[in-house]
């Protein structure tokens, strides 16, 4: 038989095959981007308006009977006063119709509690504030902030709903004269951790993940890069190094909570370092990261065309020059890539910082590495815990805060690969 | 030059000899006189293996100075091996191990009292395959002299980067783009370059592994003209592949077959009267 047949022959089949098998991969993709839109969709669209917060405005009257009776301006005095009276008595006079004392404690259910310390900071920062009425906007309560972004129906029966008609009266009645308003929620970005909603933001949580992080980096990118050095270099080629390469391969593949365990068990209760601290939570992910980055390095390492090295031995160089002087520069981007890759692996990581008690409720943001704190994705966990609202709401905003870091993490990996290859 | 004569295309490696010839028969010690007068180095009784595979079988040779030596024959027959050993370049690959004497002032190169630093500044070495490093012209040629210390200061670095580029024969065409990458220039213009910078460290001998094989004919005659020039100063080392380059440059040949140095003589008589059977039916183009 002729083979032109034979080939014409089979050519339909072949074409289908070929055809078929796009197909297969079109519609993996497709998916895929599919499952991804819509996670990012959902989150998007419950996290949003946790950007905003609503705020009341109210005439306050820095009263200095209550503030100052002694009229010293005495800091500890100024410190220690009763700033939510100021507060209640403020509502109070707005609604002057509220007469009961369940009325009144509803009016005043209404601002948040940390008004207070707001009002308190401002007479500090401006004691010449005393005597005076301001219109101030103070946080409302999350309760409020769900009623303005239009989470609490109003068909549902009143007794079924979080905010009775009253309520909901006062807040319409504000609304008419422009006294409430949803605002750019700063202290989402400025505050630490707290029961109430409105007074909760992701500050500590990423100065925790920021000083983690850090010493994350420090412990594993020298080692890891002397690491990979020794091995592609100057490691003789025996049984001892074979054995610690393949189990630095295993140890990219041990699942994290198991370096949280080990950091429970050598750092705190052997080292005695202080739990819930990012120090302990940069060593753990650093030892976790380290084979990342020893993988990474050696292959960029391994990928520098060997000519190069060669050129340098040829005029002289001893193996360390060539290394420091040749390999390296070339190997950088690539090395800093993995690194990259490894940190936003840690930045994401929650399980062994569990372990080591980072997912204590931490108020303040950590100032130092020895001092508690939480990182970002432990808060998340914690927020999808609470039952209110208003903390759905965040942690969908903090997952979203979480994406935008990693995200341009890998964007600077890829730029950074993209230089490495553009070299040559 | 002649450029038809450089157009006589070599046989690529790839394209092994369609018919080597019997061995069982041939007698494969060395032809002809390995010594020179007053030699720069010596190579004696050299065997290398490779793991457990010999490449090199009892090899003798002296190096002469302020002359080329070529070393020819097919591929796969040891001469990027042997070459590899006189600045033991043959020390980063695994596996790989020597035995027998190179010689260089007495001193036995593979002595472990010597120090392959010292060593590759006195024996430079030019690749296959043209390798500047990714970095300017400039710095490319000024790497060796700055990590030897050869220089006190920029004035004198200078100094040697534009001699060595001239006697490369590169400078009038790099001089006014010494920042530019090395990387960035023709292939012909990378090989002098590393000339260049193998000649700036000043060494006694320079090793060249097939030097033009990765260069268009224009570019291999301009090589062989500066081999040609190079041979006052320094004593050269050539391994090639094409039997007219080892007749143009070099005043002794080395013929090696499978590992063996079958037949070593002055050029002019390996190419007219070979004396050894494998070597006449190499040069007579017989098997590559
Ligand atoms: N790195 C190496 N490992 C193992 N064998 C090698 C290596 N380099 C060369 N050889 C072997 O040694 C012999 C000589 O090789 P080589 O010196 O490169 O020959 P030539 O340069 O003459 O073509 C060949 O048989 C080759 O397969
Ligand atoms: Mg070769």
């Amino acid at each position: 038989m002729n083979p032109t047949k034979q080939i014409v022959s089979g050519l339909a089949r072949r074409q289908r095959a070929e055809k078929r098998f796009r197909l297969y991969g079109l519609t993996a993709v497709v998916l895929g981007m599919a499952f991804l839109l819509l996670l990012f969709g959902s989150i998007v669209a419950n996290g949003y308006k946790a950007f905003t917060q609503t705020y009341i405005e109210l005439p306050i009257y820095f009263d200095p009977a209550v503030i100052d009776p002694s009229s010293e301006r005495d800091h500890q005095t100024l410190f220690s006063a009763d700033y939510w009276k100021l507060v209640k008595t403020a509502v109070y006079q707005k609604f002057p119709q509220a007469s009961g004392r369940k009325e009144r404690r509803e009016l005043t259910r209404m601002v948040s509690e940390g008004s207070a310390y707001e009002l308190r900071d401002q007479v500090l920062e401006n004691p010449r504030l005393i005597g005076t009425t301001q219109h101030i906007w103070l946080a409302a309560d999350d309760d409020i902030d769900m009623l303005m972004k239009g989470y609490i129906d109003r068909n549902v029966p009143e007794d079924e709903r979080r905010l009775n008609d009253r309520i909901i009266g006062y807040v319409d009645s504000m609304r008419e004269v422009d006294a409430i308003e949803r605002r750019f929620n700063t202290t989402f970005f400025a505050a630490g951790d707290s029961r109430e909603p409105e007074q909760a933001g992701i500050l500590g949580a990423l100065m925790g993940s920021f000083l983690t992080l850090i010493v994350t980096l420090l412990l594993s990118f020298p080692i890891g890069v002397a690491a990979a050095v020794y091995l592609e270099e100057f490691a003789p080629r025996n049984r001892f190094i074979d054995l610690i390469e393949i189990n630095i391969n295993n140890l990219a593949a041990v699942p994290s909570i198991i370096f949280g365990l080990l950091g429970l068990a050598i750092f705190i209760n052997w080292f005695g370092m202080p739990r819930s601290t990012p120090v302990v939570g940069g060593l753990v992910l650093g030892l976790m990261t380290l084979p990342t980055i020893i993988i990474a390095s050696r292959v960029s390492i391994q990928s520098v065309p060997p000519s190069i090295k060669e050129a340098a031995l040829g005029v002289g160089a001893s193996r360390m020059q060539a290394m420091f002087h040749h390999v390296l520069p070339i190997a950088t981007p690539g090395m800093l890539t993995g690194t990259i890759i490894g940190m936003a692996r840690a930045l994401g990581e929650t399980a062994p910082l569990l372990m080591i008690g980072m997912v204590a409720f931490i108020v303040d943001p950590p100032g130092g590495f020895t001092e508690p704190a939480t990182a970002l994705p432990v808060q998340i966990f914690l927020w999808s815990d609470s039952p209110e609202r208003g903390f759905t709401e965040r942690t969908s905003a903090a997952i979203l805060v979480l994406l935008v870091f990693l995200i341009a993490m890998n964007a600077a990996a890829v730029y950074l690969r993209e230089r490495v290859t553009k070299r040559f | 030059m002649d450029i038809t004569e450089t157009l006589a295309i070599p046989i690529p490696e790839q394209l092994d000899s369609p018919a080597v010839p019997d061995q069982a028969d041939l007698d494969l010690t060395t032809v002809g006189d390995f010594t020179v007068p007053d030699p720069r180095m010596k190579i004696r009784d050299v065997n290398v293996f490779y793991g457990q595979k010999q490449a090199i079988f009892d090899v003798n040779l002296d190096i002469g100075s302020n002359s080329v030596v070529a070393m020819i024959g097919p591929s796969g027959c040891g001469k990027t091996t042997l070459l590899r050993c006189l600045n033991r370049m043959n020390d980063t690959i695994d596996g790989c191990r020597v035995e027998g004497r190179v010689e260089m002032d007495d001193k036995n190169v593979y002595d472990r009292k010597m120090d392959p630093v010292l060593l590759r500044a006195r024996v430079g070495m030019v690749f296959q395959k043209p390798n500047p490093f990714p970095k300017s012209i400039f710095d490319n040629v000024a790497y060796g002299p700055r990590i030897h210390g050869l220089v006190r200061d920029r004035t004198d670095l200078e100094e040697i980067v534009h001699t060595s580029l001239e006697r490369a024969g590169l400078l009038d065409e790099v001089k006014d783009r010494m920042d530019q990458p090395g990387t960035g220039l023709s292939g012909g213009q990378q090989q002098r370059l590393c000339i260049a910078r193998a000649i700036a460290v000043s060494p006694e001998v320079i090793l060249m592994d097939e030097p033009c094989s990765a260069l268009d004919p224009i570019a291999t005659a301009r090589i062989e003209e500066l081999i040609g020039e190079l041979r006052k100063n320094f004593s050269i080392v050539i391994v090639t592949h094409s039997m007219q380059q080892a007749a143009r440059v070099s005043q002794r040949t080395a013929y090696f077959h499978l590992g063996y140095l079958v037949e070593v003589g002055s050029t002019k008589d390996i190419f007219t009267t070979p004396k050894h059977q494998l070597t006449e039916e190499y040069i007579t183009g017989r098997f590559g």
